[in-house]
């Protein structure tokens, strides 16, 4: 138990150094954000070291930066999310009846509205800064917890020991937190990778539609469709960020997935 | 021509009679050269179509619309490659009254797609339709000049209400597609007189068309077939002219112009045009109405740097004024605005601004690396102490929404064919797109005194006035002309670059051929 | 099957019903506060102030909101879903085309997809951490976090320009057989395949692991099972109600959500008729497509539930 995995730390590293680089963005990055320091899509130099992007700017702060934002959004807009998706499931199938009746038929009420059409319509009503960003997207996302997590509970909610509980005469939060909530938590967990990379390639989609981070701020999605001309004659600009992301995706996933082993191997213990 | 003589004749229409002369002899003379070869199937993947697109020619907006209506459809006169005009539809043109009735001779012996006869009295439906006052058209504007309209066996005649020697330009305007009852019956049916029939109709998707057996003009339309593909995205469309599977493909991005062209099978054709990628102050709406403020601006841009890094050189410098070289009647003697960061400064402190964010809205939807260029306008401007916002708007509604609506954001023109037009469009203080809210009754007025003058240089003299007042006065930022840059397959054959629209002015299926 | 059950799927088929009636008056709404203004867009810019107010009153947009609202909801119910604004097209016809091009492509997805994601769910548990675990991990989350038109790009490079095996946009002719079809879609489907299969084969994966420490399952490992036996027969089942949500929201998305990919292929879809309609302020097309996309979440949904009810006994029979 005490001992992590190589994949853990290979995980904890990348996951780790990003978020550090996100914190002291302004810190690290060579130069600042918008600066034009070179020609159009320079390849990598001592001075550029993932040289420039489409108009000049140096790529390496551009990445720091963006860095920052994706991460800082993704993780928020997840938290969120979870939160609040993982308690109303949980509450919803624990308290059962209407509760669950009405909050269900709402959550599938809102899911049956495509995405992309209720963004498009929220953010074009209200101005769109980082927090109304975070909000849309970590409420659109609670739809999707809440429904996995409800999934979930009601299998566990039958279970005999969730039934001695009630009979013991336990109060809602406490078979909520102390019985439905361990119980539940490897596919939550395992789910919850999974929703961060999807926040961070949601932000690249409203930056493309003009609804997401403002120029001359960027996130990484948005930095390869700012580039992606030159995705298939390899010019880094396009290339780096995506790497940047499916690393970052994996990093995180390969923590979740430890934290995933370490949640069975604990319940198997009891 | 012997009416002309008698007439109070106006050496700009002599000019244009000219170029009708000259087209009409060189007609055959470039079909002995090279004889163009028969058959095959063209295909041709474009930018600019979607799936709520109608044939309708008065709604045509987009450049997949405008390619399918070059296709099965036909105008008047066309716009030669050299400025001048040629006969279509009209067999003849002669001006009365000293430019205020216009008589076209309608050709004979033309047939729709319907197997209908064309008619003088389809053109005037036509006329009618688009200048109704319930039309919905997009050519109402150029309408407007129009008294009445009258048949006369074949010939078609119509009064203005004042002289206007540009009247035959006007009629080359791609809306002004001439339909079987001027298309009342049916608008979006897709039926004309041009070299190819639709025979397919999917907006969004796909059109595609056969050759028009019956069709009257035998120099035109050589392909047995002719498709469009809609394919909006950028690198897809690129990967099937890499691919083979089109001939030819519109807007070639010009930062990867270059790589693309490297493949031994594939040319890329570039035509200098009258479009330009601009941003747009209203003249009328603090900050923007101190002068000095909008001086500042023009001079904290930098022209060349934008040309070389967001058309990757595949253009030209503007210099805050609509009118280019691809104008007849160009005044070359304007001085070139300079980037200048001291002019800058000095403009921006003298105007008084309160040094609060300037905000830019800006969209790719405007033009094309539209967010590049803002990004350098203001870092360029930043250099000159001015502080530059930019608000990222959604491409969905850019035009509706914040174009001639938020006091500062970027645009596009496409250009006209004479100045008179684009003056008169854009710049006229009455005018419905006047997106810089310019109000100079000077300029109206040599606008007016232009249009009724009879001597071309002072005509052009007058032009070149108009031009340094918008350029002096205006709220027209405008850094870059932009290259047309079309690709396709080495096989394609008989290529002549347009100024007016890419893909030869949307005839590259009615006058290339499969070498 | 009990009456409980009977009563249980019943109630959830008629909720669905109410749902897709609640949804419709909240795309109508949805649809009313979008910005900007349908003759404008039809115009584009260089609209005339004349035009654009002669559209308008064709248009009808001078009406009330609400008695257009009952009045589209009425002829929706009898099939007729109005003609487009736009270009005057009956939009029955041309999203029905639209509708069968998205459903085969998600149909070929799914069949690719989803089986193939159980199978490496399942390897995965059985080989759990060990290479073939680890493997099959990583390999679906790089495809998984690589935006999907990255993917697309790069496949389509590989295989219609480099190769030139496939054609590279999946233009689809009224003339095609089903054959020439598939080969049409067959890049669009491995994109597909690649974007949904590491969410559906991480969910078989945690539920199958979730229920492999319960009691039964050591009593059957005991028993001497194999391994592979004990998580296909015994724990699969018991882990299936997460795992059928998971696979709903990727049917959904499937074919609610494949406008990237559609762009990118220029396939004939859904997802691209929406957004063309959406951003010309079409509204009779938004409202009728936007039915349709939730009446597929609400079916699947609803399915999801009711395999959720049938495949968990004590549901079925509670104490």
């Amino acid at each position: 138990m005490s001992r992590i995995p190589t994949s853990a730390l290979i995980g904890l590293v990348f996951t780790s150094a990003y978020f550090l680089a996100a914190l002291f963005a302004p810190l690290i990055a060579p130069y600042e954000l918008g600066a034009i320091v070179g020609d159009v899509w320079e390849p990598m130099s001592s001075e550029h070291w993932l040289g420039t992007d489409g108009i000049g700017r140096d790529l390496l702060s551009r990445m720091i930066h963006g860095g920052r934002t994706t991460i800082f959004v993704a993780s928020a807009a997840t938290i969120l999310s979870f939160t609040l998706g993982s308690t109303l499931a949980l509450t919803a199938v624990v308290v059962g009846g209407w509760v669950d009746m009405l909050l269900s038929r709402f959550i599938d009420l809102i899911m049956s509205i495509p995405t992309l059409i209720f963004s498009l319509v929220v953010l074009s009503v209200v101005p769109v800064t980082l927090p109304v960003l975070i909000l849309v997207m970590g409420l659109l996302d609670t739809t999707r917890v809440y429904r996995l997590a409800r999934a979930v509970a009601q299998d566990v909610n039958v279970m005999d020991y969730v039934e001695a509980a009630r009979l013991r005469g336990e109060g809602t939060r406490w078979i909520v937190f102390r019985e439905i909530l361990p119980n539940t938590l490897s596919p939550l967990v395992a789910e919850l990778g999974l929703r961060f990379i999807f926040m961070v390639l949601f932000v690249s989609t409203l930056s493309f539609l003009g609804l997401g981070i403002q120029p001359p701020a960027a996130d990484w999605g948005g930095i390869v469709k700012e580039n992606k001309e030159g995705i298939v004659y390899g010019i880094p600009a396009a290339l780096v960020p995506a790497f940047a992301i499916a690393s970052l995706a994996i990093s995180v996933n390969l923590v979740a997935d430890w934290v995933l082993s370490r949640t069975t191997s604990l319940k198997g213990g009891r | 021509m012997s009416k002309m003589k008698s007439q109070p004749s106006r050496r700009a229409f002599l000019g244009y009679v000219s170029a009708l002369g000259i087209a009409a002899a060189l007609g055959p003379v470039s079909m002995a050269e090279a004889a163009p070869k028969k058959g095959g199937t063209f295909v041709m993947a474009l930018k600019g179509g979607e799936s709520t697109n109608t044939l309708d020619p008065a709604l045509s907006l987009s450049h997949v619309t405008y390619q399918a209506l070059r296709a099965y459809s036909e105008t008047l006169l066309n716009v030669t490659e050299d400025g001048g005009l040629e006969y279509r539809l009209a067999e003849s043109v002669e001006p009365a009254n000293g430019g205020q009735t216009w008589h076209f001779k309608i050709r004979s012996g033309v047939k729709f797609h319907n197997g209908q006869e064309l008619t003088a009295m389809d053109v005037l439906k036509t006329m009618e339709r688009h200048s109704n006052e319930d039309s919905k058209s997009g050519a109402l504007g150029i309408m407007k000049g129009i008294e009445s309209m009258s048949v006369d066996g074949d010939i078609f005649t119509v009064n203005l209400t004042t002289p206007n020697s540009d009247l035959p330009y006007l009629m080359t305007d791609y809306h002004l597609a001439i339909q079987p009852n001027g298309g009342f019956d049916d608008p979006a049916a897709g039926i004309g007189t041009g070299p190819y029939k639709v025979t397919a109709n999917e907006p969004g998707v796909r059109y595609s068309f056969e050759k028009f057996a019956d069709y009257w003009d035998d120099s035109r339309g050589h392909y047995d077939a002719h498709e469009i593909l809609v394919i909006n995205d950028d690198t897809s469309r690129a990967a099937a002219l890499q691919s083979g599977q089109v001939h030819a493909v519109n807007l070639v991005s010009p930062k990867t112009a270059k790589l693309f062209a490297r493949a031994p099978h594939i040319k890329i054709e570039t035509t200098d045009g009258k479009g330009h990628y601009i941003f747009v102050m209203h003249t009328d709406t603090a900050p923007f109405d101190n002068k000095d403020l909008r001086l500042a601006l023009k001079y904290a841009i930098n022209r060349e740097e934008m040309v070389d890094k967001v058309l990757a050189g595949y253009g030209s410098v503007g210099n805050d004024s609509p009118i280019n070289a691809a104008y007849p009647l160009f005044d070359d003697t304007i001085e070139q605005r300079k980037f200048d960061l001291d002019k800058a400064r000095e403009h921006y402190a003298k105007s008084g601004h309160d040094g609060s964010p300037i905000v830019l809205h800006v969209s790719d939807a405007a033009f094309a690396g539209a967010l590049d260029a803002a990004a350098l306008f203001q870092q360029s401007a930043k250099a000159a102490g001015i502080p530059l916002e930019l608000k990222r708007e959604p491409a969905d509604g850019y035009w509706s929404e914040v174009w001639n609506k938020k006091p500062f954001c970027a645009s596009y023109w496409g250009g006209r064919p004479v100045q008179d037009q684009m003056w008169s469009v854009g710049y006229l203080s009455t005018a419905d797109w006047n997106d810089t809210n310019f109000n100079s009754p000077e300029f109206d007025a040599m606008l007016l005194e232009a249009r009724a003058e009879l001597d071309e240089a002072k005509r052009r003299e007058t032009y070149g006035k108009m031009g340094r007042l918008v350029r002096e006065e205006g709220g027209l930022i405008n850094p870059m002309f932009n290259q047309f840059i079309d690709g396709m397959q080495q096989e394609v054959t008989g290529w002549v670059s347009h100024p007016n629209g890419n893909l030869m002015n949307g005839f590259i299926a009615s006058k290339t051929w499969f070498e | 099957m009990s009456f409980l059950v009977v009563k249980l799927v019943s109630q959830r088929i008629a909720l669905g019903l109410m749902l897709l009636l609640a949804a419709s008056a909240l795309i109508f709404v949805g649809t009313q506060m979008l910005p900007g203004d349908v003759a404008q867009t039809i115009l584009g810019q260089t609209a005339t102030p004349e035009a654009l107010a002669n559209l308008r009153a064709e248009l009808g947009l001078n009406e009330p909101a609400l008695s257009r609202y009952f009045s589209w909801l009425g002829n929706a119910l009898q099939g007729d879903l109005g003609t487009a604004l736009t270009n005057g097209k009956d939009i029955a016809e041309s999203l029905s085309g639209r509708l069968g091009n998205t459903l085969f492509l998600a149909a070929c997805a799914a069949v690719v997809s989803i089986p193939l994601a159980i199978i490496l769910g399942l390897l995965a548990v059985r080989f759990r951490n060990r290479w073939p675990d680890k493997m099959i991990s990583a390999v679906t989350l790089a495809t998984i976090s690589v935006p999907e038109f990255i993917l697309g790009y790069l496949v389509m490079y590989l295989v219609a320009v480099k190769l030139r095996w496939l054609p590279s946009v999946s233009i689809v002719r009224p003339e095609m057989d089903f054959l020439d079809r598939i080969e049409a879609i067959a890049m669009p489907v491995i994109v597909l395949t690649f974007v949904v299969l590491a969410h559906m084969m991480r969910m078989t994966r945690a539920a199958i692991l979730n229920v492999m420490e319960s009691a039964y399952i050591e009593t059957a490992e005991l028993k001497g099972l194999s391994a592979f036996r004990v998580i296909a027969s015994h724990a699969m089942p018991n882990a299936i109600a997460p795992i059928v949500n998971v696979v709903m929201l990727n049917l959904a998305y499937l074919i609610v959500g494949v406008v990237v990919v559609e762009v990118v292929f220029v396939y004939p879809g859904m997802g691209q008729y929406l957004v063309d309609h959406v951003s010309k302020r079409d509204v009779p097309v938004v409202q009728a497509a936007g039915l349709i996309f939730a009446a597929v979440y609400i079916v699947l949904n609803t399915t999801a539930d009711i395999i959720a009810i049938l495949a968990n006994p004590r549901l079925r029979h509670p104490k």
